[in-house]
């Protein structure tokens, strides 16, 4: 298959990818009760706990519940509903849309083969309480929560940062953090290494990864190959030879004249 | 009178080398580069495999050494992420002189296609490199070379040389 040709022309006035804010749309939600094993566990729920919202979606339900009820939910869910599993754990950042982070956790229970998905809403830099003392399984991922997004986990027994280095300033999967990093994080290796002094030595002009500069076409082209600004590498042909002329005290000299390539190994 | 009285001049030559010792000390290095085992992502797989038998780095007299104090060239074999970036430099620091660097493939050259907030973007912005390798992943036979080329270089620096020390960029 051909993909379609797009005009590529003038591309600095124009960015040719109209859609690059594109949300997918929501699939179709499905009523608990269409499910036997969902809408019984929905209504053993629904006696315990605040339910906010509950759904169908791909065959998995999805629960809504209140931020302050997230432990005692999965314990329910662990030992009266038998979701043995605590498969996956995060955030979604909403912040723009709405000031809040969605948390999910992603349950499998293993007699029922079942999964189900609790969510609920929190507020920026408010905290939630840890769930690693119910699932193991949650402890690092509620230390890549709070790494990558900043949610503030209590009583988790080391709650630190897991992927990023432990001064690493902000919270990088978050969707106002810029994918080539803030300044902070483009100077990181060099504060770190060097000291902050050092980024005058070098100078912010070199941390501009668009940056094109006059001597690149000399700093990046093949050996033997670099030419000035503007102008058209040759094509001419030049054998480096990683041997000095007169040949090394003893050390064979190649003689590319005999070698043979052969057909078939020996 | 000895029987074993040799003629040199009419036999195999005189068993007499001229050279200087700048360029005999600088033979003796190019001849043992013992580079560090410094394999960061999938160009380390390249690495091992110009180490191993079919590529064979012993026959160039480059055997792979697991400490930077008995090293000579630091092979870059990967990304450099700026959480590891100061090991990096210390290891680098902690191999005594003289020493050279290669950065082999993309990632290690300019980052390569990780233009992201993790990823330094060229370990020569930490620490000088003495050859930059193409590729992703380099090929062994590229690798090889770049060691013959680094050997050819070390053959023509002076023993003692003066280190001048480099701009990062």
């Amino acid at each position: 298959m051909m993909r379609k040709y797009v005009e590529k022309k003038n591309l600095q006035n124009k960015p040719y990818h109209t859609d690059r804010f594109w949300v997918a749309p929501q699939v179709p939600k499905e009523d608990v009760a269409s499910d036997e094993v969902f809408a019984k566990d929905l209504e053993e729920l629904k006696e315990n706990f605040d339910i906010k919202e509950a759904y169908i979606q791909r065959g998995q339900l999805v629960v809504y519940i209140s931020a302050n009820e997230n432990v005692e939910v999965l314990t329910f869910l662990k030992h009266q509903l038998d979701y043995n599993f605590l498969t996956e754990l995060s955030a979604i950042d909403w912040l723009e849309k709405r000031g809040e982070f969605e948390i999910f956790y992603q349950m499998l229970s293993t007699s029922k083969r079942k999964r189900l998905r609790i969510k609920f809403f929190i507020k920026q830099k408010r905290e939630i309480r840890t769930v690693s003392n119910v699932f193991k399984s949650a402890d690092w991922g509620e230390r890549e929560m709070y790494d990558m997004f900043g949610v503030i986990i209590t009583g988790h027994h080391y709650m630190k940062r897991i992927l990023m280095p432990e001064d690493w300033y902000d919270h990088p999967l978050k969707k106002s953090y810029p994918l080539q990093g803030d300044e902070e994080a483009s100077w990181y290796e060099i504060d770190k290494i060097f000291g902050k002094e050092y980024r005058d030595i070098i100078g912010p002009e070199n941390r501009d990864s668009s940056r094109v500069d006059e001597n690149d076409t000399y700093n990046f082209a093949r050996i033997h190959h670099e030419v000035p600004f503007g102008e058209k590498p040759s094509k001419e042909i030049v054998e480096t030879d990683y041997q000095e002329e007169g040949g090394v005290f003893l050390i064979k000299s190649l003689k590319k004249a005999d070698s043979v390539i052969l057909k078939e190994r020996p | 009178m000895a029987q074993h009285k040799i003629n040199y001049l009419s036999e195999a030559g005189l068993p007499v080398a001229l050279t200087t010792v700048d360029k005999l000390v600088q033979w003796g290095r190019s001849n043992s580069l013992w580079p560090m085992t410094y394999g960061l992502a999938c160009c380390a797989i390249e690495m091992m495999a110009t180490g191993a038998s079919r590529y064979d780095f012993d026959r160039f007299g480059t055997i792979f050494r697991a400490s930077p104090r008995q090293s000579d060239v630091l092979i870059i074999a990967g990304t450099l992420t700026k959480k590891h970036s100061p090991f990096m430099r210390r290891l680098y620091d902690q191999m005594t002189e003289p020493k050279w660097v290669i950065s082999m493939g993309s990632c290690a050259n300019t980052g390569g296609m990780f233009n992201t907030y993790a990823t330094v973007q060229g370990a020569d912005r930490i620490i000088p490199v003495d050859i930059y390798l193409p590729g992703c992943a380099p090929r062994p036979e590229t690798l090889q070379y770049a060691l013959m080329i680094l050997q050819k270089k070390v053959r023509t620096e002076a023993a003692s040389r003066k280190l001048k020390p480099k701009r990062l960029v």
